[in-house]
């Protein structure tokens, strides 16, 4: 009864196969992003020193996009995630909560914010909670504006997180993971690599071992979240990373964690870092 | 009795006469990964392990492997080795084994166990993203790995 190891010549063979398909069509796309024809992001950059023992390079999932889906995101005329951040700057200017105030009360213009998206999740020195810009938006909007927490994954949520976001946009992902996010780091490392579900399958089982492969029709990224907030043309609708987790955990059939859970900030600290080098996209574009 | 209860009873009732010829998932033997006897005593149907190859809520093998009598049926992936000749390289006993749970065969596969009740990490409601309660129903009836057995013997080369 017990699980063994693959034990003989025609065992090993299959796997040498296995090998050899990985090869052929493990390739990312070879193509440069460059957006209206002048600002260029780093989609493409050699592992952080933590992964260097798993992989060379990381990728941003827009290399393992159509070619059709790739352009859209070339051109901001045709990327569906810019309504979105004009939809989150009028938010950003107008008043809410008993303080009557608006983020740009106290912030000034959404430039304010750049630099941010870049460095998040991270931990906050003060509460020693980890960070991620959802939740920087709703402890100003509880604190300081005196209004219900918006929903995580909320229509008012998603624009503001699309905004700042947006004021990184190009600034290359560093997020910390020694010191007071080290806990929390580790927490993560160990989700991704945990086999939930009944089809027992981590996030490290599709997106570290098998990138460049195909599931059925998908062709399966990193899983970086570099380029979140997404506008998945399958949804129809803009895509936080939590929510892109929510997602990846439930179709191994397993019970899920909720969106605003401490798990998934510890697992979408670890993720970002797993992004340290590649640049923030802003609003990306995905099937 | 409740509608509930009364479905919960024939549920009961139902469940337990397979149970005299089916091999629970819990009791199945497997011996150097490989399953010697039949999970049900009834022969497998291949059209029956097409279909359940090629259906995403059941076996979906199609999702990893490719499989050229399959190409009807579109998208197939590339994770896995492609199971032409499978009967070739391995006797019925040890595909039903590699159906039933691979990681008896294969230690640590990324393949899926389909026919598994427990126990898992969060379990959950099929793919409702909710918990689940085990031992869980397994993904595959006994009837369906023994259909698809049927099918894969027919994949010589
Ligand atoms: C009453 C003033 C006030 C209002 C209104 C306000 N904020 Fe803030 N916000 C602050 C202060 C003060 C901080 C800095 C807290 C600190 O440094 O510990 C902050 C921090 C932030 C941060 C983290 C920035 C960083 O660099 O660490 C974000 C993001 C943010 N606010 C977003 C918003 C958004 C979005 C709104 C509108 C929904 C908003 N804030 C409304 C005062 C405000
Ligand atoms: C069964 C395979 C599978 C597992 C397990 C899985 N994912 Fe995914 N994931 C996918 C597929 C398929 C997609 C869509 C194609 C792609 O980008 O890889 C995807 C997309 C993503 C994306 C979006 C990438 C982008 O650039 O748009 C992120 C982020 C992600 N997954 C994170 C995770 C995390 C974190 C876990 C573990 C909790 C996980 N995934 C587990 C299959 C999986
Ligand atoms: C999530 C991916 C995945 C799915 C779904 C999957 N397999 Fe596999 N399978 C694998 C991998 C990977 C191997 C290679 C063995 C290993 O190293 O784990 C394998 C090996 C096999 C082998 C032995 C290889 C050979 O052909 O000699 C057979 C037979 C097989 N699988 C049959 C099936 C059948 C039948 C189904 C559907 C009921 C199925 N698999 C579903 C991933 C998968």
């Amino acid at each position: 009864m017990q699980p063994r190891t693959i034990r003989n010549v025609l065992a090993a063979s299959v796997a040498l196969g296995l090998a050899v398909t990985g090869m052929a069509s493990a390739d990312p796309v070879d193509d440069e992003l460059i957006i209206d024809g002048d600002l260029k992001i780093v989609t493409q950059a050699p592992a952080p020193e933590h992964l260097q023992d798993v992989m060379d390079t990381i990728w941003s999932g827009w290399h393992f996009r159509e070619d059709d889906t790739r352009a859209m995101q070339m051109d901001d005329f045709d990327n569906p995630g810019m309504i979105f951040v004009d939809r989150g700057l009028d938010r950003w200017n107008a008043s809410m909560g008993t303080e009557d105030k608006s983020c740009a009360s106290c912030h000034e213009g959404p430039e304010s914010m750049k630099g941010l998206r870049a460095v998040t999740p991270r931990v906050d020195e003060a509460t020693g909670k980890v960070m991620s810009i959802e939740d920087y938006v709703n402890d100003c909007v509880t604190t300081r504006m005196g209004a219900e927490a918006l929903g995580m994954t909320s229509a008012p949520m998603k624009d503001l997180l699309a905004l700042i976001s947006m004021q990184s946009r190009g600034e290359i992902v560093n997020v910390a993971i020694d010191g007071p996010a080290a806990p929390f780091w580790e927490q993560g490392k160990e989700m991704y690599y945990t086999r939930y579900g009944q089809l027992e399958m981590s996030c490290a089982n599709c997106h570290e071992d098998n990138y460049g492969l195909n599931i059925r029709s998908d062709h399966l990224s990193q899983g970086q979240i570099n380029g979140f907030p997404v506008y998945r043309l399958k949804d129809a609708g803009l895509v936080t990373a939590r929510q892109r987790f929510v997602g990846c955990v439930r179709d191994t059939r397993a019970e899920t964690f909720g969106s605003g859970s401490d798990e998934f900030k510890a697992l979408e600290l670890y993720v970002a870092s797993r992004g340290n080098g590649l640049a923030v996209e802003g609003v990306s574009v995905r099937h | 009795m409740t509608i509930k209860g009364i479905l919960a009873f024939a549920a009961m009732g139902f469940a337990g006469s397979l149970a005299m010829a089916e091999v629970a998932p819990e009791n199945v033997a497997y011996t150097d990964g490989a399953i010697e006897t039949s999970l049900t005593g009834t022969p497998g149907d291949p059209v029956a392990g097409e279909k359940a190859m090629t259906t995403a809520s059941l076996g979906n093998c199609v999702a990893c492997h490719s499989v050229t009598a399959l190409e009807a049926y579109p998208f197939h992936g590339t994770i896995a080795p492609p199971l032409d000749g499978a009967p070739d390289r391995w006797s019925e006993a040890e595909l039903r084994g590699i159906v039933a749970n691979a990681k008896m065969m294969f230690d640590g596969s990324f393949m899926p166990a389909f026919y598994k009740s427990g126990p898992y990490v969060r379990p959950g409601d099929a793919y409702t993203g909710k918990a689940g309660t085990e031992p869980l129903p397994p993904i595959l009836s006994a009837q369906q790995v023994e259909d698809i057995v049927a099918y894969l013997m027919t994949l010589k080369e």
